[in-house]
């Protein structure tokens, strides 16, 4: 481990320092609990099933509509990017979208499409997509017209042209998109949770803030937003990392 | 029979200011046919080869294709920077065309060890001979070079001029080379067509007798030379005077 790695680690160490300090001085459990009573907590809710079976129905939610605001997201974006008339149709929609409160749009979906997991999917889309959309419009634009024609001077395949000139130059900006959509969307699904669904990490935080559990609430808070890091280190980083193989010495 | 005519084309700038570029350009390419298209930098050149690909389509006039291969060979190598030089190869042959030798071809543009690298691991001059050797896999009935020789050695530039000459007496492929280098293109080209004026038309139609009669070659490039000043201007068209990569 490089020294930058280990003053992390020191820092980490700081922060549980500075709380467990600071939870001595409030020597009131209620209020501020230490971090040795929250991870005790995690351990026994992750015992009884509730921690997983909460994390379980968040991550389907974050997953599918994190799936489907990329998907859709990049597909309106790459239209706005190629054409100017698409651009002009569609930019004030993306404006509007993207200075809609979120907490507008979660209400809205809930009150016109009912208190069910299609609205909070949809609210969550609504909410990401069009951060999506900016990304992928601006990489569209950066698309190297000199490779264009050379696939069109060639009477290359659409699909070919598509999979191996214009996606490899797209790839940079969508895994941009995703790694700061991933952060956006499982914090916007829990919002979406807290305000109408039965299960979930929100409607377990909401359960806890009606009783006044802090132990609770940052039990499921930070357990959850580790797993989220987690699954970008993991997963999302080296995704990244891949498709940027070819700028890198072989 | 590859027939194209132009007769008018003109750049719209994005303040609307309009710059009329060619006018009554007529070019009709035969099979086995080497043409070279001359002019001054900047008269249109480039301008009529993308026409004549049918990758600029905003023009007055037509361009009669039949289905010919084309292999194109652009100013810049415009390869993909993600894939091999083989698989940029392979790249551009698409289903029914003849599976080219990759190893054949890039031994004949003397890149023989070039297959598996990166297009960022060659230097400018061994990504252009990768260039003409993906023009070259599609077997092309028609070649179209951009300025294909200019930043190589002169060396480098007499041996891939060498390397189209025989792959057009192999395989009767037509070649529209288009340049500003008088000499290359004469030793090159049956037929020489010269762009000049403004806007810009074909001045001149000569063609290049056969054979290595050098005499009557340098006879033709002076007459050229002494009617096209600008062959002669910056040293442009004097053997050895381009860039060294």
């Amino acid at each position: 481990m490089g020294i930058a790695g280990r003053d992390r680690l020191l820092s980490l160490a700081g922060f549980l320092a500075v709380w467990w300090i600071a939870a001595r001085v409030a020597a009131s459990p209620t209020l501020l609990p230490s971090p040795m009573a929250v991870a005790l907590f995690i351990g026994r809710e992750c015992e009884d099933g509730a921690m997983p079976a909460a994390f379980a129905a968040t991550l389907l939610r974050v997953v599918v509509a994190f799936g489907v605001a990329m998907a859709g997201g990049t597909v309106v974006g790459y239209a706005a990017g190629r054409s100017g008339r698409a651009n002009a149709w569609l930019d004030p929609w993306v404006v509007i979208a993207l200075n809609l409160p979120v907490l507008v749009v979660i209400v809205l979906a809930y009150i016109w499409v009912g208190l069910n997991d299609t609205a909070a999917v949809l609210a969550v889309v609504i909410a990401k997509a069009p951060t999506v959309v900016v990304t992928v419009r601006e990489g569209t634009r950066a698309l190297d017209p000199g490779l264009a024609e050379m696939a069109a001077a060639f009477r290359l395949p659409r699909l070919r042209r598509l999979r191996h000139v214009v996606l490899p130059q797209l790839l940079p900006y969508l895994a941009a998109a995703g790694r700061s959509g991933l952060s956006i969307t499982w914090k916007i699904v829990l919002v979406v949770e807290l305000l109408g669904r039965p299960n979930g990490v929100g409607y377990v935080l909401n359960l806890y803030f009606q009783n006044f559990n802090v132990t609770g609430i940052l039990a499921y808070g930070l357990a959850f937003a580790g797993l989220m890091l987690l699954v970008e280190a993991a997963i999302l980083q080296p995704l990244e990392r891949r498709t940027s193989a070819w700028r890198s010495d072989v | 029979m590859f027939e194209a005519r132009i007769d008018r084309k003109v750049f719209v700038a994005p303040d609307g200011t309009r710059r009329q570029v060619l006018r009554d350009v007529r070019v009709s390419i035969a099979g086995g046919e080497v043409i070279a298209l001359l002019g001054s930098s900047g008269i249109g050149k480039s301008t009529t080869l993308r026409i004549l690909l049918g990758l600029d389509t905003a023009f007055d006039g037509a361009v009669q294709h039949r289905d010919w291969r084309i292999g194109v060979v652009f100013q810049e190598p415009r390869l993909l920077p993600w894939l091999t030089v083989a698989d940029n190869l392979r790249l551009v042959v698409t289903d029914g065309m003849p599976q080219p030798d990759i190893g054949a071809l890039l031994e004949m543009v003397r890149l023989p060890n070039a297959a598996d690298l990166y297009p960022r691991q060659l230097s400018l001059g061994m990504a252009r001979r990768a260039a003409l050797a993906r023009a070259l896999a599609v077997s092309p009935e028609l070649l179209a070079l951009d300025e294909p020789f200019a930043s190589l050695d002169p060396q480098l530039a007499a041996a891939l001029a060498d390397v189209v000459g025989r792959w057009t007496r192999d395989t009767g492929a037509a070649v529209l080379l288009a340049t500003h280098d008088l000499a290359q293109a004469l030793q090159l080209a049956s037929r020489v067509l010269v762009l000049a004026g403004t806007p810009a038309t074909l001045a001149a139609d000569v063609p290049v007798p056969a054979g290595n009669d050098a005499a009557t070659r340098a006879a033709l490039q002076a007459d050229l030379a002494s009617r096209f000043p600008f062959f002669t201007a910056n040293g442009d068209g004097l053997p050895g005077a381009s860039l060294t990569d």
